[in-house]
């Protein structure tokens, strides 16, 4: 198939950017999005050029590097799908394909398509762990969690941290993405400890960063694990229940 | 890597910092957004109880003059003899003014948030797929109400732009007002506005508030669409059936 590949090129963090149109002749449609990009970077680097900087890594869909905006949607048109696990049939519909990077003030960006994500570790640094001592594991089996709970905790876990959500939100906030962090430690029982502790710091940290959240939808439907903005009406709670909590009870269970 | 506190200093994050907050309990939650939205949540809710028996004790206007001046008599009388008269009408209006008070100073302050969120704004077109027209306009149906508010207030509260306006006459008034074709046709777009604005934020409320259960997830989107739709026809049948001469003098 024979598409044109309109990509914002910008040499550093403070140049002034502008797209290119890259013609790209004879491309198989099995290709994946990023393939694509290998494909484009190597004819530039054959003709002298400079090859477009982007993030990839594992390229199945787990490790949350790759970030494009593709015809304005995050990681492009497909649901629940990674830019590296978009393939190039499903826009066989389209002449021309326009890739951004990320933006948000959050995500400052560095070259080209690849954007500093830094910030989404700083809200996980400001809370989402839980505070264990090391050694060996304990049994599995030693703290019951019902089965919803963890089926729900594992939702939130799915998050892979790419960032889309942020991408994809119209006030630029990172609300899903802290919801995620915070929801898969804090739906068990070893994340109660830390539970109301945790929801101020991350939230606190998140707002350093990001927009707030004005319930569009956006993000849950960019997301390419399909996490749920019930998590983010989750997080709302505890954030304003922790406003209440006394910390010197935390130890009481009732 | 500057923060967005770092790019927003307005008054009150000065003094948030971009790393501290204040120790004030009140002032670190209305600090943060997620606090902020909040406030919103409970302010429009409240709100949205006031348009509901606004327009409740209006439709009387179709009972006719009888009904709706002595509906308007006992809103004033309301807690007598234990208070004096207006007190209680009062007291619910000191209410509604702090709710729309604390609803747009939020809702300022958050979107401006969000514009430093974004400095930079996306180069190409934004597909968006769950965003919705309510959803994407809060902020300009909002705007569009509060105007419409101080002008419905100059129109029947305090009667500076209606000319046959008579202080008490309450059911001549709302006649003599919409008898008038473009304030009908005002009353009957600033209404298409608050039930679009409603349409979001009735929904809107529930994430913000937290009150999310797989179970009754899918009553709130019923909720929203009701109220919008039910405030919407009340609201507008009454400018509607006096300006095409339906109900009158």
């Amino acid at each position: 198939m024979d598409l044109n590949l309109k990509v914002w090129r910008q040499a550093g963090p403070d140049a002034v950017g502008r797209f290119e149109i890259y013609p790209m002749h004879d491309v198989s449609e099995d290709m994946s999005f990023l393939e694509l990009f290998d494909v484009l970077n190597e004819q530039l680097e054959t003709r002298g050029e400079e090859p477009v900087a982007f993030d990839h890594d594992c390229r199945e869909g787990i490790c949350g590097s790759c970030a494009m905006m593709i015809d304005g949607r995050a990681h492009g048109p497909e649901r629940g799908t990674a830019t590296c696990q978009l393939h190039l049939r499903k826009l066989t519909d389209r002449e021309t394909i326009t890739v951004e990077p990320w933006r948000a003030a959050g995500f400052p960006i560095i070259k080209d398509l690849a954007v500093d994500r830094s910030a989404l570790d700083r809200i996980v640094e400001a809370g989402g762990y839980i505070t264990a001592p090391t050694g060996a594991a304990r049994d599995a089996n030693e703290i019951l969690v019902a089965k919803q709970a963890s089926d729900a905790a594992m939702d939130a876990a799915a998050c892979i941290g790419c960032g889309a959500c942020v991408a994809a939100c119209p006030n630029g906030a990172g609300q899903l993405f802290t919801a995620a962090k915070y929801s898969h430690l804090s739906l068990l029982p070893q994340g109660q400890p830390e539970r109301f502790t945790r929801v101020v710091s991350m939230v606190e940290e998140m707002e350093r960063w990001f927009g707030s959240c004005t319930n569009h939808g956006e993000c849950e439907a960019a997301c390419p694990k399909e996490i749920s903005v019930n998590f983010i009406a989750m997080l709302n709670r505890d954030y304003v229940k922790a406003q209440f909590k006394n910390p010197a009870l935390s130890g009481q269970r009732h | 890597m500057k923060t967005l506190q770092d790019l927003t200093k307005t008054s009150d994050d000065e003094a948030v910092g971009s790393t501290r907050r204040p120790t004030n309990p009140i002032r670190r939650f209305w600090s943060s957004a997620v606090g902020k939205k909040w406030v919103m949540a409970v302010s429009g809710l409240a709100l949205l109880g006031f348009v509901l028996v606004h327009m409740v004790g209006n439709l009387k206007i179709f009972l006719g003059a009888v009904h709706l001046d002595e509906y308007a008599e006992w809103l004033h009388t309301l807690g007598e003899p234990a208070l004096p008269r207006t007190v209680v009408l009062w007291g619910m209006r000191l209410g509604l003014i702090a709710a729309f008070g604390l609803h747009i100073v939020a809702a300022a302050q958050l979107t401006r948030m969000n514009h430093k969120a974004r400095p930079v704004r996306y180069q190409s077109r934004r597909d968006y797929v769950a965003a919705n027209f309510a959803s994407r306009t809060m902020r300009w149906t909002g705007v569009i109400i509060a105007l419409f508010l101080l002008f419905h207030l100059a129109d029947l509260s305090w009667g500076t732009t209606n000319p046959d306006f008579v202080r008490g006459n309450t059911y001549d008034n709302v006649i003599a007002s919409f008898e008038r074709v473009p304030v009908a046709i005002l009353y009957i777009l600033a209404n298409i506005a608050l039930a679009i604005h409603i349409f979001h934020g009735s929904w809107s409320m529930f994430q913000s508030l937290g009150w999310n259960n797989p179970r009754w997830n899918p009553i709130r989107r019923y909720f929203a669409v009701t109220f919008a739709a039910v405030i919407a026809v009340g609201n507008i049948s009454m400018p509607l059936l006096v300006v095409t001469g339906v109900v009158g003098k």
